[in-house]
């Protein structure tokens, strides 16, 4: 078999904070590759100067996340052979962030948000090595842990994808599964940390939409094992004292 | 141009990979203020990409593992070329760096027991690393992250300011390694995103720059992997040791050509995967060398035995050492018995339900459903060696992790050397970026307390800057991809799995031409995030490790471990006793060997002699014995 060339047509956006559009060429494309693939033979025989953010090429670094055809997606995760014969591939920088050249943009609001979620706060009687944990137990905050922070999901989520003003006040669902992974770790001593993703983080904010976890790259159900679980939880801590009581009970006595 | 904007740290760590990260933590807590700066974003380091474990001799899994069988294990691994003194550092610590990930908030797989699960690996006698499903290094980076994240909001609650004391600079490159006096005064580069140059004055920096895989065609490493670590240390005067060892992982994909190289974890075959040929037959029986031939099965039903019963049982040949398997994969396929795009067959699906595969090797599931439209739990991938690591590196000393002959100076990770000898064990590299870069980062602040500031001249600064310039001052030079991928044929083709010394020889050549080729290749375009101009300077690192390499397997007239000649195709133990050592005399780089340091009495009784015998001279042994 050999790897059968064609041409392909991409349309490209150009260009930096102040200003920019969309640039059409043709390039070639060989059996089996990625949307990166055709990009860097863009950058390596027409445009050298072409800025796009990747280290990987293998969907595990989150670093080449743009939109494709209007779709938050990983530029190497990205098969050609999904798009019809003939047809113009648009790609565009993630919508949500400031671009600062090309396909490249100003992702800093994420490293913002990360720093404002306290730390895992482990058990101060436990020494190295002493830890105990069921992998049952784990596997919840594993599914959170898997995510490779490509931020698809913030660029995504309507609360802050046209509206700058909302980000000062959410931190969006990359967070929501960091604050839930933190809070389903069965050694993390840190309490209330439903409620101030519901209070601080604006947790709140978010209508169930699912977004998110549509365009998850590592199919992490942020929604369905993160978002959800929380604001039940929240809920009941905040508004149903007598069944958060009820549950304190029922564990004292061994039932749950 | 603008006023030249300047930074003043106590330490900079030049890499975000597990080993840079490691140190920055270290020299932190030691009360130190540290910049990390990494080429890509925070986080993305080619750590990530890690994928079976870390190797630490925990005893979760076996309680007869002990770090004295850990850095048997390694010696061996290694053919006994490894600085003994690092081996033994790596095996004693693995243990606490790796328990110390969990009170930071990593979350490994557990045992039944709710201890760290631990699997087995190619080369390590017992179930040894430590993991997450085969996302390990994700895991790794992840928790240091945070752990950092953790230290700045410490910062931020004591100095009002998260990043008094760590600061991260991500998206820059560093071109040079500054001196005053014979010693580090600082570090010097730009930012990727608007060109910008930036200057760094610290009395002490450490490297932890990672590996060289860019400059081979089929590789598993990310496009960070061009050397850059290596070449500054040589530029600033520094040494490397054992450049000529270069680790070619057995499986990496062969198809389709656009993601050839990438790594199919060693897991697969821990697992329970063996590796065929065209003709279906389980062919690394017909490999297995003389020195491990107690070790390893020779026929298949011990080999299937072992997987349930490790201790009446030899194990699989597929788990021989990476070297071994690597030279067996490229004889099947030289010999006509190789797949149809030039591999072997790697199958788990014979061997595993399909529900097991998907748990035990999920992203391996992934990767080929959906890069090569194969289902692994139906059908066997298609395998074939492909550059992974550098053995070789930064002399240092084992201890500090100082660089020899740079005072100021630490490595730390992929681009330190000797800790591996002439080829590493799986699991062994995230072990050591955990206990050497800790090391470094301690060695830097005790090297700081001792020595103090060390301004930077503007002469150097001038210096510097001229040579970040030149790509964008060249004049009708030649675009710098195609040089790229000219190198990285030469080195496939010349320098790779298998070498000879003529083409060695040609290869040295080839690397002069293109060295004065680049000598003249032009950035186009404006400063401003220019991949180019990335390119362009990037380029000169990995001629220089290049040449390197080339230059110390022309000269290591044996085969062992990663380097092996077709004209000295056997092991021998003269050549044992001596490290390559290259050093950069402004022109073109010179190799010399030196002596390694011999086992002390204690390490050496950790062995059988009748095992020393297959790798030491006779003299080494009776000076060793009766030197006790
Ligand atoms: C696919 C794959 C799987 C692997 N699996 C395993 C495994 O299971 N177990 C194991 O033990 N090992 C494994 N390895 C090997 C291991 O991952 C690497 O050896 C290790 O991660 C290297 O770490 P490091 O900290 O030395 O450097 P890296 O993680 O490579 O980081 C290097 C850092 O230096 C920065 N840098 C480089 N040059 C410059 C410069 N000029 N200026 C500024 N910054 C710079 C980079 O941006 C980066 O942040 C694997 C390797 C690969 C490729
Ligand atoms: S579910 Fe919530 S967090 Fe996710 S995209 Fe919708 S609004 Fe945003
Ligand atoms: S949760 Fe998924 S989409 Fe969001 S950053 Fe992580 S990996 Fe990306
Ligand atoms: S390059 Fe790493 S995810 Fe695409």
């Amino acid at each position: 078999m050999s790897a059968a060339e064609k041409m392909v047509k991409l349309r490209i956006w150009r260009g930096d904070a102040k200003d920019g559009a969309l640039q059409d060429v043709e390039v070639e494309a060989n059996e089996g590759e990625v949307v990166l693939d055709v990009i860097h033979r863009v950058q390596a025989t027409q445009m050298s100067d072409l800025a796009v953010r990747w280290n990987c090429k293998a969907g595990k670094c989150g670093s080449c996340s743009m939109e494709i055809n209007g779709k938050p997606r990983l530029a190497c995760m990205t098969r050609m052979n999904m798009f019809e014969e003939g047809e113009t591939i648009t790609v565009t920088p993630l919508r949500a962030f400031p671009v600062i050249r090309d396909l490249v943009t100003d992702v800093s609001f994420n490293y913002k948000k990360a720093m404002e979620i306290p730390a895992f706060a482990g058990p101060t009687d436990l020494k190295p090595g002493e830890y105990r944990m069921q992998q049952v137990d784990v596997e919840r905050s594993q599914e959170f842990r898997k995510c490779i922070e490509c931020f698809l999901c913030q660029d995504t989520c309507h609360v802050i994808r046209d509206h700058e003003e909302n980000k000062k006040s959410f931190a969006g669902p990359r967070f929501f599964i960091r604050i839930a992974e933190l809070d389903m770790h069965p050694l993390d001593t840190l309490r209330n940390r439903k409620k101030t993703a519901q209070e601080e983080h604006g947790l709140g904010m978010c209508n169930i939409t699912k977004c998110c976890t549509e365009v998850c790259p590592e199919h992490i159900r942020i929604t369905d094992n993160a978002i959800i679980p929380m604001k039940e939880r929240v809920v009941d801590e905040k508004y149903d004292p007598i069944r958060w009581l009820g549950s304190k009970i029922r564990k004292r006595e061994g039932i749950n | 141009m603008s006023e030249l904007e300047r930074h003043s740290y106590d330490v900079v760590v030049i890499g975000a990979g597990g080993a840079g990260l490691r140190a920055a933590v270290e020299a932190r807590e030691a009360g130190l203020r540290v910049a990390i700066i990494c080429k890509s974003l925070f986080g993305k380091a080619h750590t990530v990409m890690a994928e079976g474990g870390v190797a630490a001799s925990m005893g979760n899994v076996n309680s007869s593992d002990n770090w004295q069988v850990h850095f048997r294990d390694t010696m061996r691994g290694g053919k006994f070329l490894n600085h003994w003194r690092m081996a033994e550092l790596h095996a004693k610590e693995a243990p606490d760096r790796v328990w110390e990930l969990e009170t930071w908030g990593a979350l490994f797989d557990r045992t039944k027991e709710g201890k760290i699960s631990q699997r087995n690996f190619g080369g390590h006698e017992y179930p040894r690393l430590a993991h997450v499903g085969d996302r390990t290094g994700l895991e790794l980076i992840r928790t240091m992250q945070q752990k950092i994240v953790a230290l700045q909001q410490e910062d931020a609650r004591n100095h009002g300011d998260a990043e008094s004391h760590i600061k991260v600079f991500a998206e820059l490159t560093i071109t040079e390694i500054l001196k005053e006096g014979g010693k580090v005064s600082g570090a010097y580069g730009y930012w990727r995103e608007t060109g910008n140059e930036v200057l760094f004055e610290a009395p002490a920096v450490v490297l932890a720059t990672g590996g060289i895989g860019k400059t081979f065609k089929v590789t598993s490493n990310s496009w960070e992997g061009t050397g850059d670590g290596h070449a500054l240390a040589l530029k600033a005067g520094g040494h490397l040791v054992d450049m000529e060892f270069v680790q070619f992982h057995p499986t990496g994909m062969v198809w389709p050509p656009s993601v050839r190289g990438l790594l199919v974890t060693e897991s697969v075959r821990g697992d329970g995967g063996v590796l065929t040929n065209s003709e279906g037959k389980r062919f690394m029986f017909d490999y297995i060398p003389e020195v491990f031939k107690d070790k390893y099965a020779d026929n298949e039903a011990e080999a299937d035995r072992w997987y349930g019963d490790q201790t009446n049982n030899r194990r699989p040949p597929e788990l021989l050492p990476r070297d071994e398997v690597a030279r067996a994969i490229n004889s099947e396929v030289k010999a006509g018995r190789g797949s149809p795009h030039g591999g072997v067959f790697l199958d788990v699906s014979k061997r595993l339900p399909a529900d097991v595969i998907k748990k035990k090797l999920p992203s391996m599931w992934h990767q080929f459903k959906e890069l090569a439209d194969v289902d692994i739990t139906e059908t066997a991938m298609e395998v074939g060696p492909t550059c992974h690591y550098v053995m070789g590196g930064i002399e240092v000393e084992p201890d500090t992790a100082a660089a020899v002959g740079v005072p100021g100076l630490f490595a730390a990770g992929e681009v330190a050397g000797g800790m591996h000898g002439s080829n590493r064990l799986g699991g062994n590299s995230l072990s050591d970026l955990l206990v050497f870069g800790r090391r470094a980062g301690a060695g830097a602040a005790a090297y700081i307390k001792a020595s103090g500031k060390n301004p930077v001249s503007e002469a150097s600064v001038r210096g510097a800057s001229e040579r970040l310039n030149a790509p964008f001052t060249r004049v009708g030079g030649e675009n710098p991809y195609t040089i790229h991928q000219e190198l990285q044929q030469t080195s496939n083709d010349l320098v790779g799995i298998i070498r000879t010394g003529k083409e060695l020889e040609e290869a040295i050549v080839k690397l002069a031409q293109l060295r004065s080729r680049v000598s003249t290749a032009k950035a186009e375009g404006g400063r401003a995030f220019n991949p180019g101009f990335h390119l362009a300077i990037d380029l000169d690192n990995m001629l220089l490790v290049s040449e390197c390499i080339a230059r110390s397997a022309l000269q290591r007239e044996e085969s062992r471990g990663g380097h092996t000649r077709d004209d000295f195709p056997a092991m021998n133990p003269e050549w044992r006793q001596v490290n390559s050592i290259s050093a950069w005399n402004g022109k073109s780089v010179d190799v010399i060997q030196q002596k390694l340091p011999s086992l002390p009495k204690e390490l050496f009784d950790l062995f059988e002699l009748d095992e020393l015998k297959k790798y030491l001279t006779p003299a080494e042994i009776t000076s060793v014995k009766g030197g006790a």
